[in-house]
């Protein structure tokens, strides 16, 4: 198996300072949308240069580079502990280069590790699949929104939210609520129903790897993610939080088999700053999406 | 759009009112979670009896604080030849530095605050008490704000870690909106309130 090191840091680099094509051209519609010369409309402004400056640039979006998520698809036979090493060595090097901050802090001690290593530090699934080369997918979760993220237990009295798809819109829209401007909105939700607790929030996060125009393919969710999308931005918080039009870019569902007794609902808040690459490795090839 | 150059007075201060776009320059202060709970245990829970050790950094900071600006912020750096240099600069969230925050205000005479999302009552008592406001950068912006921080003068107690340490910086046309002012009014708080009301109707049914 090939040494993918250095491909592994320009997966990095590109998460970090390039945002995917389909979130910036999202933010632009939404700048258009919003208030001339509004807060709103100011706020997206910066952003969009923003965005534009970090590509050009090759420097980070935003300086907090997040929480890196691996999701690695490999073929039998090849050996995760390798490819373990290699982006663990990866995330070192990208720090080097200032693509990542020192992000990985001890809870014990408070002690930054400084390049990016540490206990269960990346996060990295590894999926083994049926094709014959690799593809590895990489988010940036900024803590900003990690810390609006929640999880709910169905059913809530309090939201008059019961254990079926009206529940979930209602404990859903409480959470857009609950973060206001905080997670650098407009955001991205992803939300898991069901599972247990540890594999709902898993799930929920994962949802964030889907391309903003792709279609639930169970029409239920689909009708779902379009309507709290819609109600999402009525509550009017905005950019920022600052107010307008745009609160949220996008609503992406996905569901899990759970316990009888246990009904979870999971909601992964990702700011604007949606940072999320892939590659591709065939053979000798690699390529970048 | 309003220019505030550090060190800024408080009449300055007194003429902001929410919703209001200014461009900051001059000398300021990065400070967040671990520097914030510093301060309070070493230079305002001591009552003046400061620590042998933090004396020279005390000095610092009353120098760059008082009418001056605290920005949250945990940036990203790149050091050549010996010198620092901003590479990624947005705010961090504020509202952890909410226990502090008022008393730090008060203790330096801090006039500005700069981060995102707000904070809560006792700042905002601390802002109409000190003279003082809340400037909401914005967040995620972090390659547009590090461009208009020209120079890195110091770094205080880099132990911390890079993100937590105290970053000396001059800026030039740093963009920010005034959301809490010394008046009493909170941009925040009249979002909140009117999504809660639509909130309401949206869950009613």
């Amino acid at each position: 198996m090939q040494d993918l090191t250095d491909a592994f840091v320009e997966l990095i680099r590109r998460a970090a300072t390039q945002l995917p094509a389909d979130m910036e051209q999202a933010l632009r519609k939404a700048q258009a949308r919003e208030d001339p010369s509004s807060a709103a409309e100011g706020a997206l402004n910066t952003i969009i240069r923003n965005v534009e400056m970090a590509r050009q640039n090759s420097t980070p979006i935003c300086q907090d580079t997040g929480t890196p998520i691996f999701e690695i698809h490999y073929p039998v036979g090849i050996s995760t502990r390798k490819l373990a090493d290699q982006i663990r060595r990866a995330c070192a090097i990208a720090t080097e280069h200032a693509y990542l901050r020192p992000n990985a802090v001890d809870s014990l001690t408070g002690k930054n590790s400084g390049d990016n290593s540490g206990i269960d530090y990346p996060t990295m699934h590894f999926n083994e699949w049926d094709e014959d080369g690799i593809k590895v997918e990489l988010l940036l979760k900024g803590g900003g929104c990690e810390n609006v993220s929640t999880q709910y237990k169905l059913p809530n009295t309090e939201l008059g939210a019961g254990r079926d798809l009206e529940g979930v819109r209602r404990v859903v829209l409480d959470a857009v609520d609950k973060a206001q401007g905080l997670g650098c909105a407009p955001g991205v939700l992803g939300i898991a129903v069901g599972g247990d607790r540890g594999s709902s929030y898993v799930k929920s996060k994962q949802q964030l790897f889907r391309p903003l125009e792709d279609t639930n393919p169970e029409p239920q969710l689909a009708e779902l993610e379009d309507r709290l999308l819609e109600e999402g931005n009525e509550l009017g918080i905005g950019p920022m939080g600052f107010g307008g039009k745009t609160t949220l870019l996008g609503v992406k569902v996905g569901t899990l088999h759970r316990l009888p007794a246990s009904y979870f609902v999971s909601v992964a808040y990702m700011c604007w700053a949606n940072r999320r690459a892939s590659m591709r490795v065939q053979g000798e090839e690699i390529t970048y999406a | 759009m309003r220019n505030l150059t550090v060190p800024i007075s408080e009449a300055a201060i007194r003429e902001l009112t929410v919703g209001e776009p200014v461009s900051l320059n001059g000398i300021i202060v990065t400070g967040r979670d671990t520097a914030h709970k510093y301060m309070i245990e070493n230079f305002i829970k001591t009552h003046g009896a400061i620590p042998a050790a933090e004396q020279a950094v005390y000095e610092e900071l009353q120098a760059l604080l008082h009418d001056g600006v605290i920005y949250h912020c945990g940036p990203v750096v790149q050091q050549n030849n010996g010198i620092w240099s901003f590479v990624a600069a947005g705010p961090t969230t504020s509202i952890r530095e909410e226990p502090y925050q008022a008393d730090v205000i008060g203790h330096f005479g801090v006039r500005a605050v700069i981060g995102k999302g707000g904070m809560g009552s006792k700042t905002l008592q601390a802002c109409q008490d000190h003279g003082a406001v809340y400037l909401h950068a914005i967040g995620g912006a972090a390659a547009l704000i590090a461009r208009s921080v020209k120079e890195v003068i110091a770094v205080h107690k880099m132990e911390f870690g890079v993100p937590e340490a105290f970053w000396v910086i001059r800026v030039e046309d740093f963009p920010a909106v005034v959301t809490m002012d010394s008046h009493g009014g909170s941009l925040h708080q009249q979002i909140k309130d009117q999504s809660a009301i639509r909130l309401a109707k949206l869950i009613k049914s």
